[in-house]
């Protein structure tokens, strides 16, 4: 039936293409708008949390943990509310996992506090016996790349109409504002953290926002992150 | 010419590049592999090298390198060796694949360093199987064309007017994935747009169930056209030269290619099942995952019932066990898949170690086996030299078959483990078990695990020695076997 397609090497290859081709156009075009329109409420990360988002990728946190809680009793009594999708309109990249080797994080910021994950970060076993998760140190060195996190909501601003500045939305403004702004959403969280060196290079953030020496650690932009999943 | 199919002296300068690079990378994605199956039982040794040995960093690095590093190599391998081969065409004799040919090898071989160290600082895009961030894939596209153009180049000259099967799937391959890398990788570099920040950064076109799914539509086929449809091509290719059978149905063997590119694009949808996508996908994705059965057992039978009636060949030649071993192996992981697409079944096997037992039954079993066997056949042909010895080779293959078989069950078990225990309540409908009760029943198994996954990779230096040693050995042939590949201590 198919014989004289052997001898033709182009129609051969057209004809493939065609064939698995039209799985995608059946499947996943129908979907597209109304998935991606945000559940009511739903905000734009702010430039901080971003910077925490990219933190937890960098790190491949989500090789370990979910975020999407599937609609079963035993997940949403663990867990909380099942998952929407609108509730993920604002995820670039979607971080839903495949596997959970700990538990689900799409609600931690419920249930979880600053200091319960800085110590979770620092030294997970302090808080978790047995637990099977890397400590992660270097998050308390290293510094979080704020550039890099106001440029990408400036992307998606720019670029997908995410409504940072809009009415009751996210602000982002200038990078002068949102280095204000991240510092104004760090400064709880650094003042409930008890390590010392983060603290102490937090310190002249809070008199000028655009100093050089003002440095926010990677392990406040996570945290700020993983407290703003509710 | 009466017949010019003898008179062609084959090129296998880009074949032999590519098979070093397959063993090369084996040994770097199974060891980075093993030492993180080894890290999920004893955490401390997460921390030999700060955060450049932590396991979220070193686990695409385990996938990358295994995938495009040793599979991908594998694959291109065989393409320059079997492609000259069925197409009866030597790459000698054209000027322009040979310099195609090289620019892809060296090309490749750059991107995937850069890979590497992009990926130990912690550069990703999160998307599994699809971590390289934009300007590594620009590079990937810029591999896949060279591949392409030599691919349709060897076809434009060839003397063999019929495409062989092998030649089929190597083109289906090369389709399938171009066309998915692309839109799966569809990003916009936030420094292009706002002159900030990091150059390597993108963000994704897509957003939350949107990424999702095009994700997993590229995740699952990235599975299905490298670990499967290619390896296919090579079987079809090497079992009948190495056995000397005929392929038992051309029939089927039509059936199965075209059934199985209909189907399989749509099981991606298998990895959504229960999410926020639309019900409608997660039942298509569910019924299709399981009817894909039918051309993946059509295409492992045909291949299985090519020996017929030289069963004996199985107990004599350890590479004929290697290829029938792949192609069983290609049955089960293939029957499990559909399973764990079962609704019912998914909701208990999805979240747990049971998804990687089963995508490590595909590829150590399936996916590995078949290409070691490719390369064993390649040796004494490639480069003129029996191979250097069938004991080796016979231990490997049980070192190994121990190895998967530890590995499989040990993973079942704590699969099936954590789904009842995540579910049970008592009689009040409260949860039993907190999270970390699952954790420290599952220790056991990590163990065993990794320790099978160990024996792997003793087997696999194992093979790496005995082509270095066939390599290097006097033991020369100047007739090029017919079939069975000689092997005498």
């Amino acid at each position: 039936m198919f014989s004289w397609l052997e001898k033709n090497p182009f129609f051969f290859a057209v004809f493939v293409f065609v064939v698995i081709a039209y799985a995608g156009l059946v499947e996943i075009l129908p979907a597209f708008a109304p998935n991606a329109r945000p559940i009511e409420n739903r905000k734009p990360y702010t430039a901080l949390e971003i910077a925490g988002r990219q933190v937890y990728i960098k790190e491949s946190c989500n090789a370990c943990h979910s975020q999407l809680i599937r609609p079963f009793k035993a997940e949403t009594d663990r867990y909380g509310e099942y998952s929407k999708s609108g509730e993920y309109a604002y995820d670039r990249p979607f971080l839903w996992g495949s596997k959970r080797t700990g538990p689900d994080l799409m609600r931690v910021g419920n249930y979880r506090t600053t200091d319960w994950h800085e110590n979770h970060m620092k030294l997970p076993t302090s808080v978790v016996p047995n637990s099977i998760m890397p400590s992660y140190p270097h998050l308390f060195n290293k510094d979080a790349d704020l550039q890099t996190a106001y440029a990408e909501a400036l992307t998606v601003k720019k670029v997908f109409n995410v409504p940072y500045d809009e009415e009751g939305q996210t602000k982002l403004g200038s990078y002068e504002e949102a280095l204000k702004m991240m510092v104004e959403q760090a400064t709880p969280i650094v003042d409930a953290m008890n390590d010392a060196s983060v603290k102490a290079a937090f310190e002249p953030c809070k008199k000028d926002p655009s100093a050089s020496n003002c440095e926010i650690k990677e392990i406040v932009a996570l945290i700020a992150y993983l407290n703003s999943l509710k | 010419m009466a017949n010019p199919s003898q008179h062609i002296s084959y090129d296998y300068t880009i074949a032999k590049w590519f098979m070093f690079a397959c063993i090369v990378f084996g040994i770097i994605g199974m060891g980075i592999g093993t030492l993180i199956a080894f890290q999920l039982a004893e955490p401390s040794l997460n921390d030999f090298a700060g955060e450049y040995s932590k396991f979220g960093r070193l686990r695409p690095l385990h996938t990358n390198g295994v995938v495009y590093g040793f599979m991908l190599s594998g694959i291109w391998a065989t393409w320059y060796y079997v492609g000259q081969r069925v197409l009866k065409v030597s790459m000698r004799e054209s000027k322009l694949l040979m310099f195609l040919g090289k620019a892809h090898f060296v090309i490749f071989m750059i991107t995937i360093l850069l890979a590497v160290v992009s990926l130990f600082a912690g550069v990703t895009t999160s998307k599994e199987y699809a971590e390289l961030e934009w300007p590594f894939d620009i590079a990937v596209v810029v591999i896949w064309v060279l591949w392409g153009m030599g691919i349709f180049g060897l076809i434009g000259i060839r003397r063999e007017k019929s495409l062989y099967i092998s030649i089929w799937y190597y083109i289906a391959t090369f389709l399938g994935v171009a066309m998915l890398y692309l839109f799966n990788n569809m990003e916009v570099p936030t420094r292009l747009v706002t002159g900030m920040g990091s150059w390597l950064h993108s963000v994704s076109m897509y957003a939350g169930s949107n990424d999702a799914l095009i994700q997993w539509w590229w995740g699952h086929n990235a599975v299905a056209f490298v670990f499967t449809v290619a390896i296919i091509a090579e079987i079809y290719y090497f079992l009948p030269k190495e056995s000397g059978q005929p392929i038992f149905s051309y029939k089927l063997s039509l059936f199965s290619f075209w059934s199985l590119m209909f189907i399989y694009l749509w099981a991606g949808g298998h990895h959504l099942i229960y999410s926020t996508v639309p019900d409608w996908m997660q039942t298509m994705g569910s019924i299709f995952s399981v009817v894909l059965i039918l051309p993946s057992w059509g295409s492992a039978i045909n291949i299985l019932l090519t020996m017929k009636g030289e069963w004996h060949q199985l107990k004599e030649s350890p590479l004929i066990k290697f290829m029938i071993f792949a192609s069983t192996f290609y049955m089960f992981s293939t029957l499990e898949g559909s399973i764990q697409s079962v609704k019912s079944i998914n909701a208990l096997a999805h979240f747990t170690d049971w998804i990687p037992g089963h995508v490590h039954d595909g590829t150590l079993g399936w996916v590995g086996f078949m290409t070691m066997a490719a390369l064993y056949h390649m040796t004494p042909r490639v480069f003129k030299k029996e191979i250097y010895s069938k004991k080796i080779m016979e231990m490997q293959f049980w070192i190994q078959t121990i190895g998967i078989v530890f590995y499989f069950s040990s993973m079942w078990i704590a699969g099936i483990t954590q789904g009842m225990m995540w579910r049970a309540v008592d009689d009040n409908g409260t949860l039993l078990y907190s999270f970390m009760d699952t954790v420290d029943a599952l220790k056991p198994y990590y163990w065993i695990k990794a320790i099978g996954g160990l024996l792997y990779l003793i087997g696999f230096f194992m093979f790496a020695y005995n082509i270095y040693k066939s390599i290097t050995s006097n033991r020369s042939i100047e007739v090029e076997p017919k079939s069975a590949s000689p092997m005498q201590a």
